[in-house]
């Protein structure tokens, strides 16, 4: 049916897209079934549009690199540790922290769908989802880095990781020079959520 | 394959109501999120055969035929039902008059 832009008396609603009205289709008959409440469904958006991402990990790095006990701690125990600061739950159960150093970059991937540690990062970007990172970053993971900007040195290991359902992983990247004596706050503030994927490494604002 | 600005967390609302859902039945124990994804992965596979997904809107819509498979198989949503659903819903968008609120009884 044509939609004339220039025409704001519509006769009747604006139907929503085709796959719009299957989820609440979907939504009305397990509402229905009492197997779902409305307002779970609220709050669940509400924290992960609002309340929950990068920051969260940035806060967790920042305070592994101030901190020589608290990062051997998250390096043995990623799960426990990022519960001390009060980061568990869905998809963060099962927590594996991975360090960059002068000889490894890391980098994490979900080739079977999108596994993510949703309590540090929140939701995973698009790219994260991709047919093409899912494939490639095992393949060819150089060169995917090199995509997103990041040259290594030769000599430099690539570790990629596989997340899955019950596994995540977070990559700890390496401090650059020229943040010594910076405060926990300012260290998580150039804590990108790529650099804890790892197709980024964290530089020191110009 | 570049690094862009931040994206919105859900582009378009439907995606996190389905995220919801989906959340929220795992969470009360319909199955277990390795159970989701085994199914969601092999969905991905099947709809990345044509062609290769972006992540985006498509991503979504293998999660919707994904859950809607999988609540139909385990019999907590049929598809007929589902169906019946849709057109209700349909018919009250295109019945309503425009910027009144939209329901089914």
């Amino acid at each position: 049916m044509p939609h004339d832009s220039l025409d704001h008396d519509h006769a009747h609603s604006v139907l929503p897209s085709d796959p719009a009205l299957r989820v609440k289709a979907l939504e009305t008959l397990l509402v229905q079934k009492g197997l779902i409440d409305p307002k779970t469904l609220d709050a669940i958006i509400d924290t992960y549009e609002n309340k929950i991402g990068p920051q969260n990990g940035a806060r967790l790095v920042a305070k592994a690199w101030s901190d020589p006990d608290f990062m051997a701690k998250l390096m043995s125990d990623a799960t426990a540790t990022a519960l001390e600061l009060g980061f568990y739950g869905r998809q963060g159960e099962h927590l594996v922290a991975v360090q960059n150093t002068e000889a490894v970059h890391n980098l994490v991937v979900c080739t079977l769908c999108s596994c993510y540690p949703w309590p540090l990062l929140g939701i995973p970007p698009s790219w994260y989802k991709s047919d093409a990172y899912r494939s490639r970053a095992v393949r060819e993971p150089r060169k995917v880095l090199a995509e997103f900007g990041v040259q290594l040195n030769e000599d430099k290991e690539v570790r990629v990781w596989d997340s899955t359902a019950e596994i995540r992983y977070l990559v700890i990247p390496q401090r650059p020079l020229g943040t010594e004596g910076w405060s926990e706050d300012a260290l998580a503030s150039i804590v990108s959520r790529d650099s804890m994927i790892g197709t980024a490494l964290v530089e020191v604002p110009q | 394959m570049t690094s862009s600005p931040p994206d919105p967390v859900f582009e378009q609302p439907w995606h996190a109501q389905l995220f919801a859902l989906t959340v929220s039945l795992n969470e009360q124990g319909y199955f277990s999120w390795p159970e989701w994804a085994e199914k969601f992965g092999a969905t991905l596979k099947i709809h990345g055969v044509a062609r290769s997904l972006n992540g985006g809107e498509d991503y979504f819509l293998a999660w919707l035929d994904a859950l809607e498979g999988f609540l139909s198989g385990r019999g907590l949503a049929q598809t007929d039902e589902m169906r019946v659903l849709k057109e209700a819903w349909t018919e009250a968008y295109l019945s309503t008059p425009h910027g009144s609120p939209v329901s089914i009884d």
